[in-house]
C-alpha cells in the first residue's frame, strides 16, 4: 500500500516538475509547482513526518503559491514567447546539465557513505510534539535567529512599501 | 477487514447526512432570511417549500451546460472541481461524538482521526483559494478577474487572524487532534459550569471565539464580507461565467465550507459534543426540546393560517414526537446525546451565519482590508500573548 502510494505520488511530482519547465504559460507553471508541493507533502506523510507534511501544504502549497498566482493574475502575464537561444545554450546546455547531475550524485554518495533502505512507517519522530521539543532544545539558537531574520524581512517590506506610497 | 467495512458504513452515513444538510441549509437560509424580512420564502414546492432543494438540484442538473468560447478551457473546467472537492474533504476528519460501543465493536464517531487534525483543516483552507482564483482568472472576464483577486486577497488577509486565534484553544488543550481538543473540554467546574474553551479562564476565550467567527465569515466569503460576489459591483464575481452544474459546484462549496467552519468552531470553543448540563439532566434535554417542538406544531395546526397547515403541521408534530421517543431511550444515549449536542451547537452557529446575513450590510473593500490588518490581526495577537502568558504561569 505504502509503496503503491509512493510510486503514484513520486511519478506525479516528477511529471509536474517537468511540466513546470515545459509549460509556456506562467499560470500553468505555477499550478504544476503546486502539484509538486502537494505530492511532496504526501511523500513526507508516507515517511511519518505528518507535521512537516501539513506545514509544507500550508506554507508552500498555500501561502507562497497563492502569492505567485496572485501576482501573475494581477500583472495579467500572458504566454511567454520563446527567445532565440544563444549558441552557448544550444551546444553546451545538455552536456553541462549531465555533468552537473553527475557531480551532484557523486557528492551525495561521498557525503552519505552508509545509506540505509527507507522503510515506510518505521520512523516516529515526526509528530508535532517531537518537532516542538527539538526546536526549543537542540535547535533553539537557529530557531530564534530565523525568527529575527523573518522579523527583519517584514520590517524591510514595510519600509519599502511606505516609500512607494510617499 | 471489519475496519474497512465499518469505515465504509461511516463514510456512507456522513456523506448522506452532509449532502442532505447542504441541500436543506439553503432552504433554511431562504426561509430565515424571508422571515427576517417579513416574507414567507419558498412555499410552492411541497409543504412549506420543503421539496424546493430537490427542485433546485434537478433544475441545475438539467440546465444547459454553457462553455463560453473565450475562456481558458482547462482551468475553467478545473476550478469548480478544485473548489467542491476541497470543500467536501474537510468533513472527513471532524469527530461528531466520543468512542461508542456498537454490538461489542468499539469505534469513533468520526471517519478518520488525524493527529494533526487542525493543521489539516488549515492546509485545506490554504489550498482552497485556488478554486476561486482560477475561476476568476480563466473566465477571461474583468468582473470575474476582479472577484477572484478580491477573494484571494481577502482569504490571505483573514487567514492570519484565523490561524493566530486557533492557537489559543490549542494551548489550552495541548493537542492538535480534534479528538484530543474535544476530550480536554470534558467535565464541569463546581459541578455546573462546563469546561468549554469559551468559558476557560486566561482572559475568557469568548474573545477568541468572536475573532474566530469574524475571520470565519471572511474565509467563507459570507455577508458582510462577500465582496468577491458583490452583485451591485461585480455581477456575480468569480462565478459570473459559470452555469448549471459548474455553478452548483461553487454553490455547494460555499455551504460546505460554512458547515466545516461551524463544526471547527464547535470543536475548538464550544466543547464539541459535551453537553451544557451535567450528565443526568443533559440526557433529557433532547426529548424535552422535541416535545416542545411537537407541541408548537400542534398549536400552529389549530390556528393554521392556510388550509393546508391543518394537515401538514400535525404530521411534523408526530415526527417530532417520534424523535422525542427515540432520544428518550437510555439504550441509545451513547450515540444520541453527543450527536444531539453537537448538531445543536453547529445548528446554532449556522443560524447565526444566516442571521448576520439578514442583518448586516456589506463592507466596502478598503474597510474590509483595514479591518483585517489594523483591528482583527492585533486583537488576535494580543489574545494569543495573554493566553500563552496565562497558560505558562498557571
Amino acid at each position: 500500500m505504502d509503496t503503491v502510494l509512493f510510486i503514484i505520488f513520486a511519478v506525479v511530482a516528477i511529471v509536474c516538475a517537468f511540466n513546470l519547465v515545459l509549460q509556456k504559460h506562467p499560470i500553468s507553471s505555477a499550478l504544476s509547482l503546486i502539484g509538486v508541493m502537494g505530492s511532496l507533502a504526501v511523500l513526507y506523510l508516507l515517511l511519518g513526518a505528518e507535521f512537516i507534511a501539513m506545514a509544507q501544504m500550508i506554507v508552500y502549497g498555500g501561502a507562497v503559491m497563492v502569492l505567485f498566482i496572485f501576482v501573475i493574475m494581477l500583472l495579467n502575464a500572458g504566454t511567454e514567447k520563446p527567445s532565440s537561444k544563444s549558441w552557448f545554450a544550444q551546444f553546451a546546455g545538455l552536456p553541462l546539465l549531465l555533468a552537473f547531475i553527475a557531480i551532484l550524485g557523486f557528492l551525495i554518495r561521498a557525503a552519505l557513505p552508509e545509506m540505509r533502505v527507507v522503510q515506510f512507517g518505521s520512523w516516529v519522530g515526526g509528530t508535532a510534539e517531537h518537532i516542538g521539543q527539538l526546536l526549543f532544545t537542540q535547535y533553539l539558537l537557529p530557531f530564534e535567529v530565523i525568527s529575527i531574520l523573518i522579523l527583519i524581512a517584514i520590517l524591510g517590506a514595510v519600509v519599502l512599501a511606505r516609500k512607494e506610497i510617499d | 477487514m471489519s475496519f474497512y467495512i465499518i469505515s465504509l458504513i461511516k463514510i456512507a452515513i456522513v456523506f448522506g447526512v452532509f449532502m442532505t444538510t447542504l441541500a436543506y441549509l439553503q432552504w433554511v437560509e431562504r426561509k430565515v432570511l424571508a422571515h427576517i424580512q417579513s416574507r414567507t420564502g419558498p412555499l410552492r414546492v411541497g409543504p412549506h417549500g420543503l421539496m424546493q432543494p430537490m427542485a433546485d438540484v434537478f433544475k441545475l442538473l438539467t440546465k444547459e451546460d454553457l462553455l463560453p468560447p473565450y475562456v481558458n478551457r482547462f482551468f475553467y473546467l478545473l476550478a469548480p472541481f478544485i473548489a467542491v472537492s476541497l470543500a467536501l474533504i474537510s468533513i472527513s476528519i471532524i469527530p461528531f461524538g466520543p468512542e461508542v460501543n456498537i454490538f461489542g465493536y468499539h469505534t469513533f464517531m468520526q471517519i478518520s482521526d488525524v493527529n494533526v487534525g487542525i493543521l489539516f483543516i488549515l492546509a485545506i483552507g490554504a489550498v482552497s483559494v485556488y478554486g476561486v482564483a482560477l475561476a476568476g482568472w480563466s473566465s477571461n472576464n474583468k468582473y470575474s478577474l476582479l472577484g477572484g483577486l478580491r477573494s484571494s486577497a481577502q482569504m490571505i488577509s483573514y487567514e492570519l487572524p484565523f490561524t493566530l486565534v486557533i492557537v489559543s484553544p490549542l494551548l489550552l488543550a495541548n493537542h492538535l487532534s480534534f479528538r484530543g481538543i474535544a476530550d480536554a473540554q470534558a467535565g464541569y467546574y463546581l459541578g455546573f459550569i462546563p469546561r468549554w474553551n469559551i468559558f476557560q479562564m486566561p482572559f475568557p476565550q469568548i474573545f477568541a471565539f468572536i475573532i474566530f467567527m469574524i475571520a470565519g465569515f471572511a474565509e467563507t466569503n459570507r455577508v458582510p464580507f462577500d465582496l468577491p460576489e458583490a452583485e451591485n459591483e461585480l455581477v456575480a464575481g468569480f462565478h459570473t461565467e459559470y452555469s448549471s452544474m459548474k455553478f452548483a459546484c461553487f454553490f455547494m462549496s460555499e455551504y460546505a465550507n460554512m458547515i466545516t467552519i461551524t463544526c471547527v468552531a464547535t470543536l475548538l470553543f464550544l466543547g464539541a459534543w459535551h453537553p451544557l448540563f451535567p450528565a443526568p439532566y443533559s440526557n433529557w434535554i433532547a426529548p424535552l426540546v422535541f416535545v416542545v417542538a411537537a407541541l408548537l406544531c400542534f398549536s400552529a395546526a389549530v390556528q393554521g393560517a392556510r388550509k393546508r397547515d391543518r394537515t401538514t403541521f400535525p404530521i411534523f408534530g408526530l415526527g417530532f414526537l417520534v424523535l422525542a421517543v427515540v432520544f428518550a431511550f437510555p439504550l441509545f444515549w451513547q450515540v444520541t446525546v453527543p450527536i444531539f449536542w453537537f448538531c445543536a451547537k453547529v445548528g446554532f452557529l449556522l443560524f447565526t451565519y444566516i442571521w448576520v446575513r439578514g442583518t448586516l450590510p456589506r463592507f466596502r473593500y478598503d474597510q474590509l482590508m483595514h479591518f483585517a490588518w489594523t483591528f482583527l490581526f492585533p486583537c488576535a495577537l494580543i489574545n494569543l500573548l495573554l493566553t500563552a502568558f496565562c497558560v505558562a504561569i498557571f
